[in-house]
């Protein structure tokens, strides 16, 4: 979308591009994906922004290890906007300075052997008007306007709602975890406990009931 | 299509989605292929298609087929639980070839109908009202199936924990005594055994 160049004479043509602008900055759009990071491995997303775009980057992790990931946003230049090493849930809001591809990426490199499961919202602009203000002649009725409380309000339950169901997933995983290793150390050490135990007996007995080891003690 | 990610050109990739039975989820994609020669993506690649596997919670492939480059799936949950999606490339060119790379838009909806902007557009006020009303009734309906769900796994939650609990309370008991009784049978084979060397 070049907008340089277009710049008409008269006072109504540097209007044009403006509402170019706006429109484009008007197309909101909300990506949220859950995908298995494996382990040593890295991941990246990327996404057209156009300049002056509010956007959100928020990404929690869900499974896996000690439930941490690296994390790294980069604008078109390259140059690092967000970088976090280690992080189990963040949330970053930036606006886009220029336009271009934008690129976020997850790491599980420092790991060696478990998968991690990411979730990630990338949000971009902010979404539309309910009720486009372009063809009105009128403000906005009763009806037009609770419908848009109610609108906001169900965007921001829908919002609590996916946080709370990540974060009892997550809990959960830690629950199972914790279980299994129970589990698995209570038998092991069970089972260590008695081969050790028996294990000592014998091994005490075979001190004296060796004949060539036989001390003076003996009836002396 | 905005959101987009690269891949190997034999590589799967793989979604998951934690849905709430009887919820329709629609997913679109655009695959572009990578050309050496240009060092761009081509906007389009005649023959490269992707196969489209969903996988459903209890492990029953749910949706296996072969999409264009560019196209729009859709399935709808019986069960609630964890759907994979995977992604892979119908290409039949070897890993080896060097430099290629797959370029994947990827948009997936979950419990939305992709909201029909053209009807909205027509003149009638109560119309345009009723079609948003609608969609927000779909919206609380989806958030309510998830909250059943949510109810659910809460349970599952439960459960693993006091098992947990209960699990950590009976094995330490078990430990003790086993603790207790080998300590006992020590000393006592040893005594046996040390009365019958008449060291003692």
């Amino acid at each position: 979308m070049p907008l340089r160049g277009s710049w008409a004479a008269g006072p109504w043509g540097s209007l044009a591009p403006l509402l170019l602008v706006a429109l484009a900055t008007s197309a909101a759009r909300a990506s949220e994906i859950t995908f298995e990071l494996p382990d040593n491995a890295k991941q990246c997303f990327y996404e057209e922004i156009a300049q002056g775009t509010k956007c959100t980057l928020e990404f929690q992790v869900i499974t896996g290890g000690h439930y941490d990931v690296d994390c790294r946003l980069e604008d078109p230049d390259g140059i690092v906007l967000y970088k976090e090493m280690k992080k189990q849930y963040d949330s970053f809001t930036f606006t886009a300075s220029r336009n271009g591809t934008y690129k976020f990426c997850f790491s599980n490199e420092f790991s060696t052997f478990t998968h991690k499961t990411v979730y990630f919202d990338f949000q971009v602009g902010e979404d539309p008007p309910l009720f486009p203000s372009e063809n009105r002649v009128t403000a906005l009725t009763q009806m037009e306007s609770a419908c848009v409380s109610i609108h906001e309000a169900l965007k921001s339950v829908i919002d609590y709602q996916t946080h709370f169901r990540l974060r009892e997933a997550q809990g959960r995983s830690r629950a199972e975890d914790l279980n299994t290793r129970v589990a698995y150390w209570s038998i092991g050490e069970a089972i260590i406990l008695l081969v050790v135990s028996i294990g000592q007996v014998f091994l005490l007995k075979s001190f004296f009931s060796d004949k060539r080891t036989t001390t003076t003690r003996v009836g002396s | 299509l905005a959101l987009y990610f690269h891949s190997g050109e034999r590589e799967e990739k793989c979604i998951i989605e934690d849905v709430p039975s009887d919820t329709l989820v629609i997913g679109n994609y655009k695959v572009q292929r990578w050309d050496t020669h240009k060092q761009e993506f081509l906007e389009s690649a005649p023959g490269l298609g992707m196969f489209v596997t969903v996988t459903a919670p209890s492990a029953e492939i749910l949706l296996s087929k072969l999409y264009g480059p560019q196209g729009t799936f859709s399935f709808t949950s019986y069960l609630p639980g964890e759907y994979i999606i995977c992604l892979q490339s119908n290409s039949t060119r070897f890993v080896a070839f060097a430099g290629s790379k797959l370029r994947i838009h990827l948009d997936i909806r979950v419990g939305e109908h992709f909201f029909d902007e053209s009807a909205v557009q027509a003149k009638d006020k109560v119309n345009e009202v009723y079609l948003r009303l609608e969609h927000i009734i779909e919206k609380i309906h989806h958030v309510s199936k998830e909250q059943n769900y949510e109810r659910e796994r809460e349970e599952k939650f439960r459960k693993t924990s006091e098992e947990t609990n209960s699990n950590i309370l009976w094995w330490a008991i078990v430990q003790t005594l086993i603790l207790i009784s080998v300590g006992i049978w020590q000393i006592k084979s040893l005594r046996d055994f040390f009365i019958s060397k008449k060291l003692v």
